[in-house]
């Protein structure tokens, strides 16, 4: 190469390369971060979820076993029961009170906003100090804030916790507490964008209340509504910390999800293989309904 | 990018309200709200009064339980309050010897640190996804979708052997604050957000500075960059509160106890027979005031956040 043909052309496709490596230089600290501690673990715990791990002993293939070992624990299959129960009447009661909460509290006045700042304030608590605060809320003696309560109705104090019946409904209505005013945040920005002529229209031809509720709010904020609960649904699948923090798993099991339970195999037990093949499990499930959910609505924003 | 002149520079969304405020203005009260709420005295204005109060009592009471319980000398679960009967510092004074301010400054460094991190690659990869065309773009894009779909809960267990001797460079990463700090460093959540937001950036501005002689890093942190104030404010808000909601993490990163955040050493506190519910409330408290702070100050941008989150999916 002479210097004499340094052309145009060439400099060109040289700025160009560099224009095209730019990118990547931006790109690689996100993407070096992603690959070693996101896709990496991920692709490691599929890889373990085949072998038998044993430290200093080398690891040993045993093909499906752990998956079929999981699937047919009667305690994972127990969860699988627990954790439905809990991420579907979560995301539903959540969505439930948040509604309530956001019909209840829509508006522009000055108190309104303070009152909703007050009921914002589960959602930015850490979900540790959620949980040691509805254990103390829980008392399972009369003199437990809730039992007290309870006493002024003259019912007797319940053990919310520790009664096997009761620990799981107690979660969830944790759970809710937490994520309510979470959706009431979404719900209102719904509410806001409802068109306020057709409430005076509704008022003229005499249509009532609930009529307005059914036939005007409840279509305006639909769209946003559906793709919230769904992803809430399935993001409670992978519920962990509330009730790690809350019972434990406890009383006796009647808590334990799938994920609590595949952390006390693998950090307990330390059976890094079984409780890998249990969270590849839950990946694929979560995975899975997250892209058919995505499906449908991109096919419905086309329509 | 081909964004018309026109376009203004965008706000984030409470913009959207203040219109829907403003447009309202000129219809009764009784249609600014789905339920028809009057604001003069009567029944409907009585009634709302009294939801609102027991509103606040579910949501908003048990916060002063907290903070009434760890300024009172002898609380157990049943004596629990609204109000503290006797103040005192004592319960503060015993989780300080149990080392929960310790726990506290952990709980600190890992959140500047990660927060940092975070933005740091969230605003570099974005303005490569915004301001840039190349090849794999929609990979790329997805690749940090994905990241939102592999939370700590379901990688825990690899991602524990992961931290205990990092591939390549081989440190052990386990009872630092880096074991905590850089898994949480790619986030697809923020990424996105500033991506979109980024996109809205009219592209003459960057013409402009480019005819100039701007390079590219003097063009992001002197041009992009401020104009993205909102999204940053958002984006750092809700990083906060995923950060420091972290509890599996920081867990599993852990050596021994001594490196546990504040919310993870509540669990300590709680199974010490020594100490009572009140030397728990008054660490729940100090594990509470920073998420307090952080939420007062940036209530818009967080509410904002959400509400854009949703409606983007």
């Amino acid at each position: 190469m002479t210097a004499t043909v340094t052309t145009p052309g060439a400099r060109r496709t040289r700025v160009l390369s560099k224009k095209a490596l730019l990118p990547w230089v931006f790109l690689a600290p996100g993407l070096l971060l992603a690959l070693v501690f996101k896709f990496l673990p991920m692709g490691k715990g599929v890889w373990l979820s085949f072998f038998k791990v044993r430290p200093f002993l080398g690891d040993q293939w045993v093909g499906l076993d752990n998956y079929t070992r999981v699937l047919t624990d009667h305690r994972f299959l127990d969860a699988i029961g627990h954790t439905l129960l809990l991420g579907i009447g979560q995301s539903l009661g959540a969505i439930a009170v948040g509604f309530l909460l956001a019909l209840l509290l829509e508006g522009q006045a000055r108190t309104l906003k303070i009152v909703r700042t007050a009921v914002f304030l589960p959602v930015v608590t850490a979900t540790a100090v959620v949980g040691e605060l509805w254990r103390l809320l829980y008392y399972p003696t009369s003199d437990g804030l809730i039992n007290h309560a309870l006493g002024f109705l003259g019912l007797g104090p319940v053990q919310y916790l520790d009664n096997p019946n009761t620990a799981l409904w107690a979660t969830m209505v944790m759970s809710v507490w937490m994520l309510a005013p979470y959706n009431m945040v979404i719900i209102l920005a719904g509410l806001a964008g409802v068109d306020r002529t057709l409430y005076e229209a509704a008022a003229m031809d005499g249509v009532s209340l609930w009529q307005r509720l059914r036939y005007i709010t409840l279509p305006a904020i639909r769209p946003a509504l559906g793709i919230v609960l769904t992803l809430a649904a399935i993001r409670g699948l992978r519920v962990f910390t509330e009730v790690y923090v809350l019972t434990g798993g406890g009383p006796a099991g009647s808590t334990e999800v799938w994920m609590t339970r595949a952390y006390t195999l693998g950090f307990t037990r330390n059976d890094i293989g079984g409780a890998s093949a249990a969270s590849v499990v839950l990946l694929c499930v979560t995975l899975l309904l997250t892209v058919t959910v995505n499906y449908f609505r991109k096919r419905g924003d086309v329509r | 990018m081909t964004a018309p002149a026109i376009d203004p520079i965008r706000t984030p969304v409470p913009t959207t309200v203040d219109k829907a405020t403003q447009e309202r203005r000129t219809t009764p009260a009784r249609f600014d709200t789905a339920l028809g709420w009057n604001d003069r005295p009567g029944v409907s204005w009585a009634l709302r009064i009294l939801l609102c109060a027991i509103a606040l009592g579910i949501f908003a009471a048990p916060f002063l339980t907290i903070v009434s319980g760890a300024f009172t000398t002898h609380a157990s679960g049943s004596s629990l309050s609204f109000l503290p009967h006797d103040s005192t510092l004592q319960n503060f004074k015993v989780a300080g010897e149990r080392g929960i301010w310790d726990y506290f400054t952990n709980s600190l460094v890992i959140a500047g640190g990660a927060l940092l991190l975070q933005l740091a690659v969230s605003v570099l990869a974005a303005y490569a996804l915004a301001r840039h065309r190349f090849r794999g773009q929609a990979l790329i894009l997805t690749l940090f979708m994905l990241t939102m779909m592999l939370p700590e809960e379901v990688i825990a267990i690899p991602l524990s052997l992961v931290l205990g001797h990092v591939p390549v460079v081989g440190v052990d990463l386990k009872g630092t604050a880096w074991g905590v700090i850089l898994p949480l460093g790619a986030w697809g959540f923020s990424v996105m957000l500033l991506t979109e937001f980024m996109k809205d950036i009219p592209t003459e501005i960057e013409e402009a500075a480019r005819l100039d002689g701007v390079g590219e890093f003097r063009m992001l942190w002197q041009v992009v960059l401020p104009l993205c104030k909102p999204a940053l404010g958002v984006a750092g808000v809700l990083g906060f509160v995923m950060i420091w909601d972290q509890y599996l993490l920081p867990l599993i990163a852990a050596k021994d106890p001594t490196d546990y955040t504040v919310t993870v050493a509540l669990s300590i506190l709680r199974t010490d027979p020594e100490v009572g519910s009140g030397v728990v409330l008054a660490g729940a408290v100090i594990a509470l005031v920073p998420s307090l702070i952080v939420y007062l100050l940036l209530q818009r941008s967080l509410v904002a956040g959400i509400a854009a989150g949703a409606t983007k999916g």
